[in-house]
Formats: C-alpha cells, structure tokens, sequence
C-alpha cells in the first residue's frame, strides 16, 4: 500500500513539474495544485500504516494506533494550498481580464536591455 | 518568558485584526499599525535583554510537554535578528503613512501586519512545521502586498513570485516530510539530538534539500532570478520591507537549519562556491541595469553571498561576521530602497536616463543615499566596512584565499554600479526628464514624514557603525551558540 502510495506521490511530482513548465497560467495553476497535492500525500503516508484513532478509551493494548502527528499537519498544509491556490486563481483571472491572454509575459525590462545591446551592436560598427 | 517571547508574533497578528475592523478610517488605521509594530518592538527589546544576560529561552505552546508542543525558542541570533528586523518595520511603516497613496487600500495595513508576525514568527519557532507556517503566514501576506492595486506590471510581476514562491513551499513541505519520516519528530532541538544518528547518506541528502528550500527564498545563486525581476515594479514602502526582511528570513533559516540541524552534512566547499557566485553574478546583473530599483533588487542577491560565506567558513569568528553583515544589511538595504521611493515620488521616476541632477533639487536624499550606498559597497568607515571586514578575517583565519579575492572583487563592482546611480541620478541632467524634472529648476519636495523614516533609518546603520564594537561582541556570541547549540537544545527540552 505504501508503495503504491509513493508512486501516486512520484506521479503527481513528475505531472505537476511538467504543468508549471507550460507558458499557459491556467496550466501553471494546475501544476502548482497538483505539486501540492503531492507534497501533502507524502506528508500523510509518512506517519506509517493506517489504524485506530487515537482517542483514549478508543483503543486497546494492541490495536495499531494512526500516528496523528502527521494527520495534523496535513490538515494545516491542505488549508495553506487551498488559500494560494484560490490566490493564484484570482491572480490569474485578473491577469486575463487585463491583457486577455493566458500566457506569462517576457520580463519587459529585459527585452529592452537586449534591445539596446543590439542597438549598440549595429549601431556601433 | 511566557508573555514575552510570543508577543512579537501575537501583538502584530491581533493589530491586524484590529485594522481590519478599523477599514473605514484610515488614521485610525495607521494609529493602530504604529502602536502594534511599537509594541512588537518592545517585546523584542525585551527578549534581547534577558537573552543577553540569562543565555537561550524556550517557550511551548499550549501547555504541551516541550517535544509535543510547538516550541518558541529565542538566542542571541534570533533575538538580534528581531530586534533589528522590527526597527526596519517601523521605519517603513512610517514611511508607508507618510508617502501619498501608499496605503490608500483598506488591505494595506492589515496585510503589513501580517506580514510582520510572520517574520517574528520564523525568528521565534522552534518547531519545522511551525517554521513552514510562518513562511506561508508570511508569504500570503507578501502576496497581497506586492499586488496590491493589480495593475498590469504588478501583476504579472507579481506572478512569477507568487509561482517560485509556491514550488518552494511545496519542496520545504517535502523536505519536512522526509524528515518526519527519517526521525519522527518536527521539533528542531530535538531533531538536532536525533539527526546525527542518521546514514551519512540520509542526513546528506535531508540537508541538501533544505539548501534548495531555504535558497530559493534567501535568492543564492543559481536560483535568484525571480528577485530582480519581481521586486520593481511593488511599491517603495512593499519593496523596501521585502528587500530588508523576506531574502534574510531564508539567510537566517538557511544558517539556523545548517548549525543546529546538519552541522558538518554540506561541504564547506560547496557553500563557498555557491557564495562566490552569487556575489559575482548578482554585482555583473546589477552593473547591466538602467534602473535605481533594478540595480538595488540586484545588489540583494550580491550581498546574500557575503552571508553565505561565513556559512561556507563555519568558524566562530566567520559565523560572527554572517550575523554582523545580517544585522548591518537589513537597515542598510531598506533604507537604500527608501531613498528610491523619495526619488520617485519627487522626480517620477526611477530610470536612469530619465532621472538626474537632484543633488541640487533633492539634497536630503543624496545625502541619504550617500550613506548608505557608501555603507553598502563597505567603505570604511561605515558599517558594510566592519561587515566584510569581518568576513574577510575570518576567511584570512581559516585559509580560504580564494573566496576573499572574490569578495574584494565584488565590494568594488558594488561601488561601481552605487556611482552608477549617483552619476545618473543625483549628477548630471536626464536625457528624457520626467514632468518634475522638465520644468524649472526648483527644490522638489516630499512628505515630511517620508523623510523622516528614511533619515531614521540610515541614523540606525550609521549606529550600527558607531556601535561596531559591542554589536560584533554580541554577533560573535551569538555565533558562539551556533557553533555549539548545546544551550539552545537545553533550553528547549527543559521548557
């Protein structure tokens, strides 16, 4: 089960590096999600095997007991990427409404540096 | 103990939510943001105090044994870096309050507030997991800050931040994980006792990608170049606090997580080179820009290098200069962004080609920058000059030739390009001058108040320099309990 679960996470890195690759926002979106959720998988599983909650009275001498410290965090880190994915998303719709375009911009100071060197390449000779 | 060590992250957290009921008035808005930080600021001069005379204290958090409970533990480090960290707050804060429209949005302050609890946070935490909080805590609230307004270049700024930001949160998520997974335990003393019992392989491979973590937030070569391009475009108040405070969270965390939790994983060779380039490469990036906010967003990346050395050297007396040239750079830095904001609010600009002579119409702040860029490109007998000084001894001390020529190399591109700025900005005329500067040729003036800040503080890094000798005193203390983080682990296991 744990193998299984690590190749999932494997899975999910691997397809949420090739997403954040695109030039496409909404597909940087979903890559960033799906990285996430990969991240927050892994942080499940790492606590071991599955078992009774840990509630006193719950359980007895041997039952195997959930590990709830990393059921804790989780829970954290699932609210954390939730909020900036919905940040994200707002960000990227914003960024629609002002250019209309889904794709990220070349750094426009940049271009004009590489403008200028060339300027000064051609003009200079 | 109990009050103290949290309320700098609890009074700014509790202001901002006070500012948010508060979002119809502004003056009592900014009333509100000044008396939190002030408060904050208190507390951390507090800390330091009783750091200072009864050594390491430790705090857990809802009345958990220590281990269990999140733990908030303060040293001389991260005492210092508090204390400093919360003067440049409030510098820009009141800065913030008196630049026009700077805080014209309700979200403003709140946001400002947030974002300082989230850094006292990553001074104060003890505990991993608690540390990846405070990032985010931190970050979402840097988010906001840098788009606030959503204009087209903020926003799409503003994104590329948003994005490298997000990935490394993801990678320090799994890096915690793995830890976990390798010790059972997130609480940093006593990961510090139960990762050395670790394969060399294991605790090698764990240390490595905490240096990719902390990296990309602290901007160290070869993952900086989100830094310089996002910075810009935010506004004066929001880059000058970012510059000072977000890349020298990740230092911080970067010399915390190496010294307490894998001493000795990383060759020091590896740092060393890392340091080196990130000096070069970021002075060269700095040099080819044509813009005050552009070749100072560079200049971050520079001196990020210079703190790394001493985590290369790992020596006391290196350690000791890394805390130095932290506490002498984040005043420094904020209060050169400061004077870029007084420039563009009186000149319009910040280009180099459209900015010039204000040394004539803006005296103050030449003067200002003067200082500060002297201080910066270390020349004595300012406060970079007993920063690098420091660095350079300790290199001289352990025999690394190499790194010091490098450095000496990058402290004269750094006052190369700082008279870059000069020349363009306060000599000379502009070739295509902005309105302010097209008309007659009359003082410009800015806000009282904007002034005030910025004059406030480049008086603390013209302390600093005055008070070089018992700030070393104290920065190689501290550096003492890195090296050895017996007290610091004690301190926490026994809270």
């Amino acid at each position: 089960m744990t193998v299984f679960t690590a190749a999932l996470v494997a899975v999910l890195f691997g397809a949420g590096v090739y997403m954040i690759l695109q030039r496409t926002l909404t597909r940087v979106v979903l890559g960033l999600a799906l990285l996430s959720h990969g991240a927050n998988l892994l942080l499940l599983i790492v606590g071991g095997s599955a078992g009774v909650a840990p509630l006193i009275g719950r359980f007895t001498g041997d039952d195997t007991v959930a590990d709830p410290i990393p059921q804790a965090l989780v829970l954290t880190a699932i609210v954390i990427s939730f909020g900036m994915t919905a940040f994200l998303l707002a960000l990227a719709f914003r960024s629609w409404q002002l250019t209309h375009d889904d794709t990220v911009e070349d750094d426009p100071e940049d271009k004009r540096i590489a403008r200028q060197l060339e300027r000064r390449a051609g003009g200079g000779r | 103990m109990r009050v103290l060590l949290p309320a700098p992250v609890v009074v700014p957290l509790l202001f901002a939510a006070l500012t948010v009921l508060a979002h119809r008035s502004r003056p009592a808005q900014r009333l509100i943001a000044l008396v939190g930080v002030g408060l904050a600021l208190a507390a951390a001069v507090a800390v330091l105090v009783v750091v200072h005379r009864d050594g390491p204290q430790a705090v857990t958090l809802g009345g958990w044994p220590a281990v269990v409970g999140i733990s908030l533990v303060a040293d001389l480090f991260s005492a210092l870096m508090l204390v400093v960290s919360l003067v440049t707050v409030l510098a820009v804060l009141v800065f913030a309050v008196g630049q026009r429209h700077s805080d014209d949005m309700a979200a403003f302050h709140p946001a400002y507030l947030v974002l300082t609890a989230g850094v006292s946070l990553a001074f104060v935490t003890g505990d991993l997991f608690n540390l990846f909080v405070s990032f985010e805590v931190m970050l979402a609230a840097s988010y906001v800050l840098i788009t606030l307004g959503g204009k087209r270049d903020q926003v799409r700024h503003g994104m590329t931040y948003v994005v490298i930001n997000m990935i490394a949160s993801a990678l320090f998520l799994t890096a915690i994980a793995l830890v976990y997974a390798a010790t059972g335990t997130v609480n940093m003393a006593d990961l510090a006792t139960k990762l050395g019992t670790l394969p060399d392989e294991l605790f090698t491979a764990l240390a490595l990608t905490f240096v990719v973590v902390f990296g990309v937030k602290a901007a160290v070569f070869p993952v900086f170049s989100w830094l310089p391009d996002s910075y810009p475009t935010a506004r004066a108040p929001v880059v000058a606090v970012f510059a000072g405070l977000l890349t020298k969270v990740g230092v911080y965390c970067l010399v915390r997580s190496q010294t307490l939790l894998f001493p000795g994983a990383v060759p020091s060779g590896l740092f060393l080179v890392l340091a080196g380039l990130t000096m070069i490469v970021g002075v060269l990036g700095a040099i080819a820009q044509n813009d005050m906010k552009r070749i100072l967003s560079f200049h971050i990346v520079s001196q990020i290098g210079y703190m790394v050395i001493g985590l290369g050297l790992f020596t006391v007396s290196g350690l000791a200069g890394t805390v130095f040239f932290i506490v002498h750079q984040i005043p420094v830095k904020t209060s050169l962004f400061l004077v870029s904001g007084l420039v563009e609010e009186s000149a319009g600009s910040t280009a180099l080609d459209r900015v010039g002579g204000l040394l004539r119409r803006a005296p103050v702040a030449a003067a200002l920058f003067g200082l500060a860029a002297l201080s910066l490109a270390g020349i004595p007998p300012f406060s970079g000059f007993v920063g690098k000084l420091s660095i350079v001894e300790a290199g001289f001390g352990a025999g690394e030739y190499t790194i010091i020529a490098v450095s000496l190399v990058g402290s004269l591109l750094t006052l190369y390009s700082m008279a870059k700025i000069w020349n363009g900005v306060f000599w000379g005329a502009a070739d295509r001058p902005t309105a302010a500067l097209a008309g007659p040729a009359v003082r410009l003036r800015t806000p009282v108040l904007m002034t005030t800040a910025t004059v406030g503080l480049v008086a603390v890094t013209v302390a600093i320099a005055v008070f070089a000798g018992p700030i070393y005193d104290l920065s190689h203390r501290a550096a003492e309990g890195l090296v050895d983080p017996g007290a610091y682990i004690r301190a926490v296991l026994s809270s």
